[in-house]
């Protein structure tokens, strides 16, 4: 339960994170969308550390807004999207779209109402969490991942390192002639004596 | 009501304001000190005409960058293009709450305060692609393009000297990390507690990683291709004037101090003194924590004046070829030590 100031701080970070979420799909320009989708991650980010799960909030910064949000800034950035063709058909697809955002809502609802799945005990309420005060979540969440569950995140690992390599697979063209390439070490490996010619050149003549 | 709301609001926004004020006279002074060592070591004297030895220099550019007019581009995208200075400003000096000067001086002592510095110097990449996006001209957006590469690579290096460091430490606290360097090699061999306990010599590769992919990190020299004037003209600050250019050169000195001070902390001890003794002791350890930092600032000085611009594919290959692989390697290799000698 949070109080006191951490109370006030978090209606300030609720109210601005739902606010830009929606000026996500509300705004015109595509990379005004993205920059608040990044300061709807960011207040997101505040909240998980006003709850205490600080890990989570520095990795919700650091992988997703420091590394994914850029990738995503730069493509959104380096197309060039037609604004008035996107919004025509926009219309079009709204009924879907509400469908889809309704079936999420009841969805989480359920989900979080939990008498709808009540499977004697729920999973969540039996596994102990540990106190704050006595073990940091980081220490916590590394125990979980790096000891009780290791094979299990190994795999996962290995699924993604095969995701990476087949991604790489499919962009990588056989190396064609006529390349100018770098050869760092045949840069590396130049000599003065080989590189630079003394030359006495004549007055008037030139070389 | 009062008490829980207003007063201890009411004390971060003190203890805030103090540290805001000392950091940009500090600041001030740091520029002035870049610029005489950058001017001795071309036997230049470098700013000597306002106030003694030049000693106001860094106060009289400020007033001039705020008395000029601002100059905003009639293609650019307004809003955030005024935006731009602030986000990188801001998130420069945001990162200096969980910095400890001192035992127990840090306005946040968050468990998880390297983290915290590591996710925002990671964001201050936005300030400078929102510039060159939002300028609308082609030498800002290049020197963003270039930024974001430059930026995202070095923070995976950065990021395994870090996790080097946690391993010897245990804990994700700046404070906690300063006072593990307390006992270390030095004492290993029965000797006192001094200097030689601190982690730049038990991880001394890691330590020169960090120290050149900060120079990375923070568009320095040797690396500062994002504003290199011979091709980029100023890199994403080309159009920018008076005070948002100001705001960008101060969210830079300030990103630098932050490095050298995370430096500091991470690798020369923090506030501890050099020997654990008398005449050492009887001074407080902000008086050494800002001794160290300078010394690692004055190296950053040195850097810039002597070693000449990298080019952009030898900057990448040295980010992932070069440190990665060592700093991957060096991870595996440090906590294998650890888990055999059972040295934590």
């Amino acid at each position: 339960m949070i109080t006191g100031l951490g109370a006030a701080f978090f209606y300030l970070f609720a109210f601005i994170a739902i606010a830009s979420a929606f000026m996500v799909i509300a705004a015109r320009n595509p990379v005004h969308s993205v920059l608040y989708l990044i300061l709807t991650f960011f207040n997101a980010a505040a909240l998980f550390l006003l709850t205490g799960a600080e890990f989570l909030s520095m990795i919700l910064l650091v992988v997703y807004v420091g590394a994914v949000a850029v990738l995503f800034l730069f493509v959104v950035m380096m197309l060039d999207v037609d604004f008035a063709s996107m919004k025509r058909g926009a219309l079009e697809y709204a009924p879907i779209g509400a469908i889809v955002g309704v079936i999420l809502a009841a969805e989480l609802v359920l989900v979080l109402a939990g008498s709808a799945f009540d499977l004697g005990q729920p999973a969540t309420t039996a596994l102990p969490t540990p106190d704050p005060a006595v073990r940091h979540n980081t220490a916590a969440l590394g125990d979980i991942l790096y000891t009780d569950y290791i094979f299990f995140f190994q795999i996962a690992g290995l699924v993604l390192l095969v995701a990476m390599i087949g991604a790489i697979v499919l962009t990588l063209r056989p190396s064609r002639p006529h390349v100018k390439r770098q050869s760092i070490v045949a840069q590396v490996g130049r000599k003065p004596s080989e590189a630079i010619e003394v030359v006495d050149v004549e007055t008037g003549k030139g070389l | 009501m009062f008490e829980t709301y207003v007063i201890p609001g009411l004390i971060i926004l003190l203890q805030t304001l103090a540290l805001l004020i000392a950091l940009l006279v500090f600041t001030a002074f740091i520029l002035y000190a870049d610029r005489k060592v950058w001017a001795a070591v071309q036997s230049r004297r470098g700013p000597n005409v306002v106030g003694p030895w030049g000693l106001l220099q860094s106060f009289a550019d400020l007033l001039k960058f705020v008395l000029k007019e601002p100059v905003v581009p009639d293609s650019a995208n307004k809003g955030i293009f005024l935006l731009a200075p602030f986000v990188s400003a801001t998130l420069a000096l945001a990162a200096w709450a969980v910095i400890p000067l001192s035992e127990g001086w840090a306005i946040a002592s968050v468990n998880v305060g390297i983290l915290y510095v590591f996710a925002i110097s990671s964001l201050e990449v936005y300030g400078v692609i929102m510039a060159g996006w939002a300028s609308n001209s082609k030498y800002p957006f290049l020197g963003a393009l270039r930024s974001a590469a430059q930026m995202v690579s070095y923070e995976v290096s950065i990021g395994f000297v870090i996790v080097t460091v946690l391993l010897c430490v245990g804990s994700l606290n700046l404070s906690d990390i300063v006072l593990a360097q307390r006992d270390g090699i030095g004492t290993y061999f029965g000797l006192p507690n001094t200097f030689l306990d601190w982690h730049w010599l038990g991880l001394l590769p890691m330590f020169v990683i960090f120290f050149i992919s900060a120079l990375a990190e923070t568009n320095r020299p040797p690396f500062d291709l994002v504003e290199a004037e011979s091709e980029l003209v100023a890199g994403h600050m080309i159009e920018y004037s008076s005070t948002p250019y100001m705001m960008f050169m101060l969210g830079e000195y300030i990103a630098i101090l932050l490095m050298c001070a995370l430096t500091t902390v991470l690798f020369l001890g923090g506030w501890l003194p050099p020997f654990d003794f008398a005449p050492f002791t009887w001074l407080p350890g902000v008086f050494w924590f800002v001794l160290k930092l300078s010394l690692v600032f004055f190296m950053f000085a040195m850097v810039k004046a002597f070693v000449p611009r990298y080019r952009y594919d030898q900057l990448m290959r040295l980010g992932w070829k070069v440190f990665l692989p060592i700093s991957l390697f060096m991870v595996v290799a440090t906590a294998a030590f650890l888990k055999l000698t059972g040295w934590a």
